[in-house]
């Protein structure tokens, strides 16, 4: 494993509660309900707060001298190896519902294996932000069932959000070269080896929530190797725009 | 100030600015202090939840009691395992919360039944009825849930098991 092969490891790990944390962020005072605001922001705390512990470990590791902030808002867009479905607009509630189901179904597998790797501090991570995750999972569970068995509307729009998100769940269960590194030095999981339980989980809620399990077509690719989406440009003009324009800047 | 024991007693000072009942020493927050042979004072402390914008006050605030009381030579670590968990509150804290109107966490973390939201009967901690409702799973800061009562109507804040 090269420096580079663990920074890349590490951004991937970073950057999805990162980006995905920036687009929930963006439900403060918009949640279709006071406690639904107070939840997606809620988790968006817990996705920041995961992103900094890696992007410290990451400036550690790089030692250079840079901090947390400098990862989060100096990269360019294709030094971000977030997962394309992180980046995707929120919609409507249903759609950031939908993606919060299949990313925490997936996320949240991912990081009980990865607590269980001999690296100390991906190991330490992963136990740390499980306990949060697993809260996250909980939630959009309660409301994928809310909604799929719920209204005529709810139902419709769910699964819309399900149909087109879909495409995106391939990236979940990718492994390349760096990856494969990754795991020979114990510092990583090979996320193929979930596709089985996390299909069997989201197949069972989804049924049970009387929705339709999108069939398999082709899958997006790209957001783990920095190619994004033409939505990534505009999420970090807003996301780094105060450190743009006023370099250094600290509250 | 020479041994760890009286370091300890000077961080009971030391509160969480979002529940100011309890201290970080009660709450399980300061994982330990040690005292070099030089008076030196290494004090580690671990977050709650990730994302939880007390802790750096927490820290700032740990210089500051430190400082007051003529140490100067500190250092604050950070650790991340084993991660923190509500088993930590100490009894004390848990009556501190059940008296300020934040139900205690109920159980014990490694129960998968709690982690997963089916929690056991949460008694209100004003009337201290077990009849209550999960408004919400996520409340007013990252550790809290919101529940209500449905004999004394109130709604209140549950300190959740993680
Ligand atoms: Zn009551």
């Amino acid at each position: 494993m090269t420096p580079q092969e663990l920074q890349v490891g590490l951004y991937r790990l970073s950057d999805n509660g990162l980006i995905l944390g920036q687009r929930l962020s963006a439900w403060c005072g918009h949640g279709p309900a006071l406690e639904e605001d107070i939840a997606l922001t809620n988790t968006a705390l817990d996705y920041l707060g995961q992103a900094t512990l890696v992007l410290k470990q990451v400036a550690v590791q790089e030692g250079l001298g840079r901090d947390e902030d400098d990862h989060a808002f100096l990269r360019d867009s294709r030094q971000y190896h977030n997962l394309l479905i992180c980046e995707l607009p929120n919609g409507d509630y249903g759609f950031t519902i939908a993606r919060q189901y299949l990313f925490s179904a997936w996320y949240r597998l991912f990081l009980e294996k990865l607590s269980t790797v001999s690296d100390e501090f991906m190991a330490g991570f992963a136990a740390k932000a499980l306990k949060e995750v697993r809260y996250h999972h909980q939630h959009a569970s309660d409301w994928v069932l809310r909604m799929g068995d719920g209204t005529t509307e709810s139902h419709t729009r769910i699964q819309q959000a399900l149909n087109v998100l879909w495409a995106y769940t391939g990236e979940f269960f990718e492994f390349d070269a760096t990856d494969a590194a990754l795991v020979e030095t114990g510092c990583w999981v090979d996320s193929g080896s979930l596709k089985s339980a996390w299909e069997k989980e989201v197949r069972a809620l989804l049924e049970s929530a009387t929705l339709v399990v999108p069939a398999d077509t082709w899958f997006q690719t790209g957001g783990r190797s920095g190619r994004h989406t033409e939505h990534m440009g505009h999420l970090l003009a807003e996301m780094q725009y105060l450190q743009r324009t006023y370099p250094g800047a600290k509250w | 100030m020479t041994t760890d024991r009286e370091v300890l007693k000077l961080l009971e000072e030391v509160t969480d600015p979002e529940i100011p009942v309890l201290n970080v020493v009660e709450m399980g927050i300061v994982r330990s202090v040690s005292v070099g042979v030089h008076g030196d004072v290494e004090v580690t402390i671990t977050p709650t939840y990730s994302g939880c914008p007390a802790m750096r006050t927490i820290e700032e605030d740990i210089a500051e009691v430190l400082q007051e009381h003529g140490v100067s030579d500190f250092r604050v670590k950070t650790l991340l395992s084993p991660p923190w968990t509500t088993d930590w509150l100490t009894d004390g804290a848990r009556e501190k919360l059940r008296q300020t109107g934040i139900a205690p966490p109920e159980g014990r973390s490694a129960d998968k039944n709690l982690l997963m939201g089916k929690v056991r009967a949460i008694a209100c901690p004003r009337c201290g009825s077990e009849q209550t409702t999960m408004v919400s799973q996520f409340g007013s800061t990252a550790c809290k849930s919101l529940y209500k009562c449905d004999v004394c109507m109130e709604p209140f804040d549950y300190f959740k098991c993680i």
